[in-house]
This record gives structure tokens, C-alpha cells and sequence, in this order.
């Protein structure tokens, strides 16, 4: 972040800025003000910036671990920050918003997707799973139980995102042989440095066979 | 079991105690509590390198829509702490004055913190950052290492004290070095690395009242953070509570308090509200510290049928322009091997760049890469091994301190991995060993750090089911702290691990320093073991006053108590069995509890006590295109006991995935025009992927070392990484012929 603005034209404020400043500032405000006694009130309850992010907002509507969802989101949100900051499914990690590390990584109609590098309302209708939505009631998806057997984790900041992947991984068919899965799984960084462990859980799962 | 072993997935071994928590997304990290009224912040950085800011105008941000404020030097609220003296509040760390958050209008590195806008939605605060708009008079700056070099340094602490451990050191023979019959002379290069653990920064600061703080911060020790803030906000320290429950990785960049953590605390006053601040992913690069960019030369004089006459150490570490960063960058070339003459000189380079901060191995590893790196060059220089060449210059005891190892077992370490790597492929001459294409080659290096341990303590309660409840402040990065803590107290009681809760990362719980210096172990474990044994004699007592077939107990050993099925019993005798519930109720308690602490004891000034590691690696070099492929590391340790092996071998195969990314990858360059990091994602800062990482072999003496302390453990988390970028380098000069003395090691430095 920072005042990156462009230099040369340091006094022109942009477009965006100039429209979302007209919302909070003039107009609603101005549009409400049936009576003085209205606009104290209003401006006391920040009223004016809440419809001026009303105005801002589009629904949305989406599944989430299987519970369908009616939503309003500004269209600038990412799907992350949708689930972290709004929905308190803080599961789904951010590593670095760039989609160069794999652990904001979910499933979106059953694929693997980063959810940073996807805007939330790009996904009307649609079918996201996240960590949360992989166990059934006490019982773990398998492959949660084979990241705690092979311990293919230690922070355990990067897990949900190699987890999500993981899954993907044998469903797309790259987790034939461990030289695949290391290549199918390079999207998803573990600074602890678990990969090993993290091939091995992998690899029983596949082994396994069970339908994922 | 106490018995050498590889890991394998046989042995019986808890799995992590967190575990679950961590698979199904519910463990909590810092940026990770939903607080009603919870406000979010986003910083301003600084885009100069030096001089100091003109004019900030947040007027545009302040219009923006869901800002709740721009702050700035200009209307921070004064820190009482700041204000008190010149000196910033803390102890810190590190010499110097720590950056003062929004204190004043100077800039002194790019990417500094100058602002932070505080907004309703994150996406707000984000949008008003962008148009904060700073004017600033530039002032000339110096981020360029080698340009500047020749203004490194003697470090303060040392011109106050020649015993320092960073003043200039010498054994025996100043000069011994020009006579020495075989010489080498070299120079070593480690440019500036990053922790970039995967969570981001992160600090929720929460004012629950005037006087009242609580932050939800990503550190390495919640104490040392509360007293910093406790200082800093001139509060009782019982005001400050920080959390820490899970922390995702440091590596070393939470054992210093940043600035952002008091903006973030800033804001929260300013607003009146709870408030988020998260680092992006670039400023994990300028504001929570880094590895130096380090300079070292080696001179080493030995006798040619292999005996190590001279070594000469020097090094030269980046620090900033207000806090002086040192490390032990040259300390295992004064204890590693058996030289009679020694010179070490560390120098510190003040730049206009952040300070640097203990990056996992810390200068050990720095240090390792030159002098397993100059033991490598020997060797092949005296045609004997490096494996060969070591042991004839091996130590039974610590020239350095000229005490008594407390334990070392660095001799089983070689002989485990040097069967495992199949070291008897490796050809002396570099290039003979080849597998089509590509060149294959073998390298092995040393690690070694200090067997660390300091004050903790730990509370435990038993409860009438036999449930045992743990708590320290202690954190856990990564290593599984929880998960060794249940193992030891289960050891200790007989009580079985799923009954057993350790608790930790919050000031509130009993003492404990910050997770670093692989000192946890070896700190908390005994903290936990006496907190058992004290729980086990008021069990006794207890019991005995019963009378009877009990009464036996009042003579019973502590060691001797233990829960075996559930019941207490006396070891290896057919005692009575008493049921815990039971006892109990006839004493009309639910409950018994204690709080135990343990320190260090003398035996550390009649022995030294250091952890050792011997790491091999086979490469493989492509013969055209220079490319490398790690294809096997076996990782052996002497770390005395190991309480938990699952875990600890996980620590040992990230440490070797550290290591692969420090030889071959990972490098943070500055365009000096700018002073401004020209990296700083993981686009163009590379770190170790899943497809760089083989299969990593670890193997653990597991010899008890008691005179480090009652657990027996040494400490595992920097001897896992310190020696293996050397044994890299090692492999690659095996392989190809070429001695690379500049990390990382890429393609194009090959062909
Ligand atoms: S947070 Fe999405 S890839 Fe890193
Ligand atoms: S477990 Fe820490 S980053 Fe993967």
C-alpha cells in the first residue's frame, strides 16, 4: 500500500475517488434531508457513509459448505476477504494476496482456485468450499487425517491452502507418482518447510483410492 | 527409548496435539479475531531511502468514504514511552534506538512505516492509504554493501566490552596463518535474506479500557511483548495482555517488537476501536527485519598431512543507520575445530536500509557457509576427505571456552549420514560422477549452536478425572511445542496424552522468554517435568495420611509415582492402586494444582554445552544448462533427547528445506538508486517449493545430555538448518568443479 498515485497529475483525483466522495459528502446526504432534525441524525449515525456503501454494493449469491448465502458485497472485495473479513471463515489463509502462494486456495465448483486473485462477485451462483466445509460433523475429510498422521504441516499457517490443493490435486489426476504431485503441488509454499510430509499424505490418499 | 534412530514412520510418536485444530482452518492466528467494532489499518510507506517528510496530504484519504483517520507523525497522540527519554522504552534487542512509530518527520530507510489509515472494511482502508500524498526532502542515501564496506564498524557493545562476543578474538599465534604450509584464502558472500513466514504480520490491538490493553499479536514471546508495551504505554504490566495463541512461522522476525505494532495500537487509541493492521507481503520485506547481508573471508593454514594450523575469520554484517544488529556469525570457528590459532573479527556496516533481525540458524548459518565452505576447500587442496579431514582436526573439548563438552555426539552423526548418502559413491575429483546429462555430486557441512536454556515456568492442575491442565506464556511457531510439553508431562506422570491439555501463547499463563535460540525444550520441559513432580508429592502426601496399605507412599521415590491405567501407583511395586476420584472426595477437593519454575543451574559454567548437526547432500547439476536438482539430504542430529520424534524430524526436514533455499534461491536486491527492494514478493524472492524439496533422511542420536538440563534435550531448531547450505555448495563444487562462494547459487553462475 502507500501513495502511489500517479506523479505526474498529483492533483487530479480520479475518477473513482471523486464518485465515492460525491456519495458519502453531497448528494444522500442532501437527498434524506426532510428535516434539519434528520440530517443531525444522520450525519451523527454516519448514516450518509452507510447508504453511500449501500449504494456501492451488489448482491450476491453463493454456496458456501452447502449453505446457500444472500449477500451484498462491494465489487471490489476478493473472494478471500469476503470469507476472512465478512464471514468469519477465517480457515482460508492469506499468504500474500498475489496469488503466488497458494494459501488462500478453495474450491470453487469442486476446483481448485486462489482466493485472492478472484473477486467475490465473479462467483454468483456458484459452489465454494472452503477448509471448514471438509469434515463431516467430528469426522475429517481423509485427507485432514493424513496431514495429521504424516504431520505434514508445523505452523500450520500454510495447511488449509495445501489441503484444498492437495484434494484438487488427486481429483485432477497430477498425484499419479510423487514427482507430480511435487510438481502439481508447487503452487502451495510451506516456509516451515513440511513437503515431504506433505507428499506422503498425499500419496496414501491417492493410494487409498477412496472417491474425494 | 533413548536409542539412535532415523525417522521412520514406524515408531511410536504423538501426533501433533493441535493438529486438528490446524486442518480444519479453526486455529486462530492473529489477524483472526472478529472483535465487535473491529476497524481495519493499512500502512503508508515512506518512497525515499533518507531525509525527512515535508508535508502529508491526507486530505483526499480523509474524504474517502469509511475512513476513520489518517495518522501521521504529524497527529499521532504522543506514546508516553517515547517521550520519557531519548531511549526508546524497551530493552531492546539490539543496540540503539529501536524506530519510534509516527514520532517524528524523519525517513530512515524506504518502505518505513510514515502513516496509517484506519477504515471500516479493509478494502477501505486500503483505498484511502492509496491516496495519502507525501512530499519529502531527499536527502542522499547509502544502501549499497559493497560500495560502502570500508565504513563497517567495530559494534559499540564491543568497544564497551573486549569480551564481548562480537570484539575482536585471538588464540595463540596472531600470525600463525603466513607460515602455514597449505593455505587458503577466500572470500564469502550472503546476501540479505527474508523470513517471509507464509502468515502475514498481523496485530489486533484492542484498548478494553483507558488503561487497559489486549493485543492479538504475532510474536515470539508474549512477555517480552508485554513488557514492551507495558513500558512503552507506561502501564502496569497486568494491563497488557497479549495473545499469541498460534503464530504462523517467524523464523525469527517476532523477537522484536515493530513498528507497526504500535501504530496499530496508535490507531486503536485514536479511533477508539479494536483495530486490524496486517503487513502485505511487501512489507514483510522492510518492516519485520531480515537476514544480513553478510561479508566474511576466511584464512585457513594447515599442515599437509591434514592438521588445521590457522584460522582467520572476518565478517562483515548489515545493520541500519539506528539500531546496531550483531550476531555470532564467527563463534563455532572459535569451537568447531581443533586449531591452536584462532583470530575473529566482526564488523557491523550502518546503512539506510531497516534493521536486520535473527533469521532462523541466525549467524551460525552465515557463519557455517564460509567455514564448512573453507573445510570443503582444504580437503580437496590436502586430497584427504572432508569427512577424514574434520575428524583429524575433531575437539573432545571446547577450545573456545576450554571447558568439557557437556555431551557431543558429532562422530555417530557422521558415520549414521555418511552411510545413508551414500557417501562412498563420491569420487575425490569434481565432474567423475555423472548420470547422463548431469553431473552428480556429494557435500556434507557441520552445524553447531549453543544448547540454550532460560527461565520458565508452568502451572499445572489435576483435576478429580485425572485430567491434567498445562500452562506457560510460551509460543509455538511451528516446532510443536504443545505436542513435546503433553509428551513430557506424560512421561513424567504415567498420565495418558490424550488427558493431558498444554496451554500456551498468552502473557497471562506463568513464565516464559520468547520461542528463539532453539531454547524451549530445554527451557519449558523442565519447567513442566518439575510441575508434574510437584503435583506427584502432594499426591503422595496425600495418600500416605490415608494410612494403611497407603502408608507406603509417604517412602515411595517421586520418580517412583505414577498413573498407570488411570490409578496412582508406586512404580514396580504391587502397591495399593488409588483412585484419583476417590482420593479426592475423601479429601473434600476437586482439584490440586501447582506453579513450578526452573532455571538454569551451574553446571553451565563447568561445562559447554552446545547442540551439533552434519548435514549431507547429493546434487545434481545439469552438465548444459547449469541447472541444479537437490536430490537427496540426510540430516543427522545431536540434540540430546528427543521427546517427540514426529515432530522434531518435521523440524529437521524445515530446516533442510531452509537450507536449499538459502544455497540455491533466495536473495533480496535493493536498486540502489532507489534504496528501495527490487523483490519483494514470491515472484522475485524465491523460496524453496514443493517441486525444490526431496526426500529428506533424518537421523537422531538421541543421547540425553542431563548437565543442559533435566529433559536432556540440547535444542534442534537452528542445528537443523546451520550446515546445510555449505553442504550444498559443497556438493555442487563435487559435482561441477566450481566453487561458488557468493549464495545463492544459480544456474547462470554455473555455465
Ligand atoms: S494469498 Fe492467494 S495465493 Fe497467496
Ligand atoms: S506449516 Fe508453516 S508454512 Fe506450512
Amino acid at each position: 500500500m502507500g501513495d502511489n498515485h500517479n506523479p505526474d497529475q498529483p492533483e487530479n483525483e480520479s475518477f473513482a475517488e471523486s464518485r465515492r466522495n460525491f456519495l458519502k459528502n453531497s448528494s444522500l446526504l442532501t437527498a434524506i434531508a426532510v428535516t434539519p432534525g434528520v440530517v443531525a441524525k444522520a450525519a451523527e449515525n454516519d448514516l450518509g457513509e452507510k447508504i453511500a456503501s449501500a449504494f456501492e454494493k451488489v448482491p450476491l449469491k453463493m454456496e458456501i459448505n452447502g449453505v446457500k448465502q444472500q449477500l451484498s458485497v462491494e465489487p471490489r472485495v476478493t473472494l478471500l476477504d469476503l470469507l476472512r473479513e465478512q464471514l468469519n471463515l477465517t480457515g482460508t489463509k492469506k499468504g500474500c494476496d498475489y496469488g503466488q502462494c497458494g494459501a488462500c486456495t478453495v474450491h470453487v465448483n469442486g476446483q481448485r482456485v486462489l482466493s485472492c486473485l478472484s473477486l467475490a462477485v465473479m462467483h454468483e451462483g456458484q459452489k465454494i468450499t472452503t477448509i471448514e466445509g471438509l469434515a463431516k460433523g467430528d469426522q475429517l475429510h481423509p485427507m485432514q487425517e493424513a496431514f495429521i498422521k504424516h504431520d505434514g504441516f508445523q505452523c500450520g499457517y500454510c495447511t488449509p491452502g495445501q489441503i484444498m490443493s492437495a484434494i484438487a490435486c488427486i481429483r485432477e489426476g497430477h498425484a499419479e507418482n510423487e514427482a507430480d504431485i511435487r510438481e502439481f503441488m508447487s503452487g502451495n509454499i510451506c516456509r516451515c518447510g513440511a513437503y515431504p510430509n506433505i507428499v506422503d499424505a498425499i500419496t496414501e490418499v491417492k493410494n487409498n483410492g477412496q472417491k474425494l | 527409548m533413548n536409542e539412535a534412530f532415523f525417522d521412520k514412520k514406524d515408531y511410536k510418536s504423538l501426533d501433533r496435539v493441535d493438529g486438528r485444530l490446524k486442518v480444519t482452518g479453526a486455529a486462530r492466528y492473529s489477524a483472526e479475531y472478529q472483535l465487535s467494532g473491529l476497524v481495519y489499518a493499512v500502512l503508508v510507506e515512506s518512497k525515499i531511502a533518507k531525509g525527512t517528510i515535508k508535508s502529508i496530504d491526507s486530505k483526499a484519504a480523509e474524504r474517502a468514504p469509511g475512513v476513520l483517520a489518517v495518522i501521521s507523525h504529524v497527529n499521532a497522540i504522543k506514546v508516553p514511552g517515547y517521550q520519557t527519554s531519548n531511549q526508546h522504552p524497551s530493552e531492546p534487542p539490539v543496540n540503539g534506538q529501536p524506530l519510534r512509530a509516527f514520532y517524528d518527520n524523519n525517513v530512515y530507510y524506504n518502505g518505513q512505516p510514515v502513516a496509517v489509515v484506519v477504515a471500516s472494511t479493509l478494502e477501505k482502508a486500503q483505498y484511502g492509504a492509496s491516496l495519502v500524498k507525501i512530499q519529502y526532502e531527499k536527502e542522499q542515501h547509502k544502501t549499497d554493501f559493497d560500495a560502502n564496506m570500508e565504513s563497517a564498524v567495530l559494534p559499540a557493545q564491543a568497544k564497551k566490552n573486549p569480551k564481548s562476543p562480537v570484539a575482536d578474538y585471538s588464540r595463540g599465534d596472531k600470525n600463525a596463518f603466513a607460515n602455514a604450509p597449505v593455505k587458503i584464502d577466500a572470500e564469502y558472500v550472503l546476501p540479505t535474506e527474508v523470513h517471509n513466514p507464509m502468515e502475514l504480520q498481523a496485530i489486533t490491538a484492542h484498548w478494553e479500557a483507558e488503561d487497559k490493553l489486549t493485543v492479538y499479536d504475532k510474536v515470539q514471546g508474549t512477555q517480552p511483548t508485554q513488557k514492551q508495551f507495558a513500558k512503552e504505554w507506561n502501564l502496569p504490566p497486568e494491563n497488557v495482555k497479549v495473545i499469541a495463541t498460534f503464530v504462523g512461522g517467524a523464523f525469527g522476525n517476532g523477537l522484536h517488537n515493530w513498528p507497526h505494532e504500535t501504530a496499530a495500537i496508535i490507531a486503536a487509541k485514536q479511533v477508539k476501536k479494536p483495530v486490524k493492521l496486517v503487513l502485505t507481503r511487501e512489507q514483510m520485506f522492510t518492516m519485520v527485519g531480515y537476514r544480513p547481508y553478510t561479508w566474511q573471508k576466511i584464512q585457513m593454514g594447515a599442515t599437509k598431512d591434514g592438521k588445521l594450523v590457522a584460522i582467520n575469520h572476518e565478517s562483515v554484517g548489515q545493520t541500519s543507520s539506528y539500531e546496531e544488529f550483531t550476531e555470532s556469525t564467527l563463534q563455532q570457528t572459535r569451537m568447531m575445530y581443533a586449531s591452536p590459532n584462532i583470530n575473529t573479527r566482526y564488523r557491523i556496516l550502518k546503512l539506510d536500509v531497516s534493521t536486520p533481525i535473527w533469521m532462523r540458524g541466525p549467524g551460525e548459518a552465515t557463519g557455517a557457509f564460509a567455514l564448512e565452505s573453507a573445510m570443503d576447500e582444504m580437503a580437496f587442496s590436502l586430497n584427504i576427505d572432508p569427512i577424514e579431514f574434520r575428524l583429524m582436526n575433531y575437539t573432545d573439548s571446547d577450545p573456545d571456552k576450554q571447558l568439557p563438552w557437556s555431551t557431543k555426539y558429532l562422530k555417530e552423526c557422521y558415520d549414521a549420514g555418511k552411510e545413508k548418502i551414500g557417501w562412498e559413491k563420491r569420487k575425490m575429483q569434481p565432474g567423475s560422477v555423472r548420470s547422463g546429462e548431469w553431473l552428480v555430486g556429494y557435500g556434507m557441512g557441520t552445524g553447531t549452536f549453543g544448547a540454550n536454556r532460560g527461565v520458565a515456568a508452568v502451572r499445572a492442575e489435576l483435576d478429580a478425572e485425572g485430567n491434567l491442565l498445562m500452562q506457560c506464556a510460551i509460543t509455538d511457531i511451528g516446532p510443536g511445542t504443545g505436542t513435546a510439553m503433553v509428551q513430557i508431562a506424560s512421561n513424567t506422570t504415567g498420565i495418558a496424552t490424550d488427558k493431558i491439555t498444554f496451554q500456551l501463547g498468552n502473557s497471562q499463563f506463568p513464565k516464559a522468554g520468547n520461542q528463539g535460540g532453539s531454547s524451549t525444550v530445554n527451557s519449558v520441559g523442565p519447567a513442566v517435568q518439575a510441575a508434574c513432580n510437584a503435583l506427584k508429592e502432594q499426591l503422595k502426601t496425600m495418600i500416605a495420611s490415608n494410612g494403611g496399605s497407603q502408608a507406603a507412599f509417604a517412602s515411595a521415590k517421586t520418580d517412583d509415582i505414577l498413573f498407570v491405567n488411570g490409578q496412582i501407583q508406586i512404580a514396580g511395586s504391587d502397591s495399593a492402586k488409588v483412585d484419583i476420584g476417590t482420593l479426592f472426595k475423601q479429601n473434600n477437593i476437586r482439584k490440586i494444582e501447582t506453579t513450578q519454575e526452573s532455571k538454569p543451574d551451574e553446571n553451565r559454567n563447568k561445562y559447554s554445552m552446545y547442540a551439533f548437526s552434519m548435514h549431507f547432500a547429493e546434487v545434481h547439476v545439469h552438465s548444459l544448462t547449469g541447472q541444479i536438482r537437490v536430490k537427496k539430504v540426510v540430516c543427522c542430529a545431536d540434540a540430546g533427547t528427543i521427546i517427540s520424534p514426529k515432530t522434531a524430524a518435521n523440524q529437521m526436514i524445515g530446516g533442510a528445506t531452509g537450507g536449499i533455499g538459502m544455497a540455491l534461491m533466495e536473495s533480496a536486491i535493493i536498486d540502489h538508486r532507489f534504496g528501495r527492494y527490487v523483490t519483494k514478493d514470491f515472484a522475485e524472492y524465491h523460496v524453496p517449493v514443493h517441486a525444490d524439496v526431496p526426500h529428506v533422511e533424518v537421523f537422531f542420536v538421541n543421547k540425553p545430555d542431563t548437565l543442559a538440563d533435566p529433559v536432556g534435550s540440547k535444542g534442534l531448531g537452528e542445528i537443523a538448518i546451520i550446515g546445510v547450505a555449505p553442504a550444498i555448495a559443497n556438493a555442487i563444487f563435487n559435482a561441477t568443479g566450481k566453487r561458488i562462494r557468493e549464495l545463492p547459487i544459480t544456474p547462470d553462475k554455473l555455465i
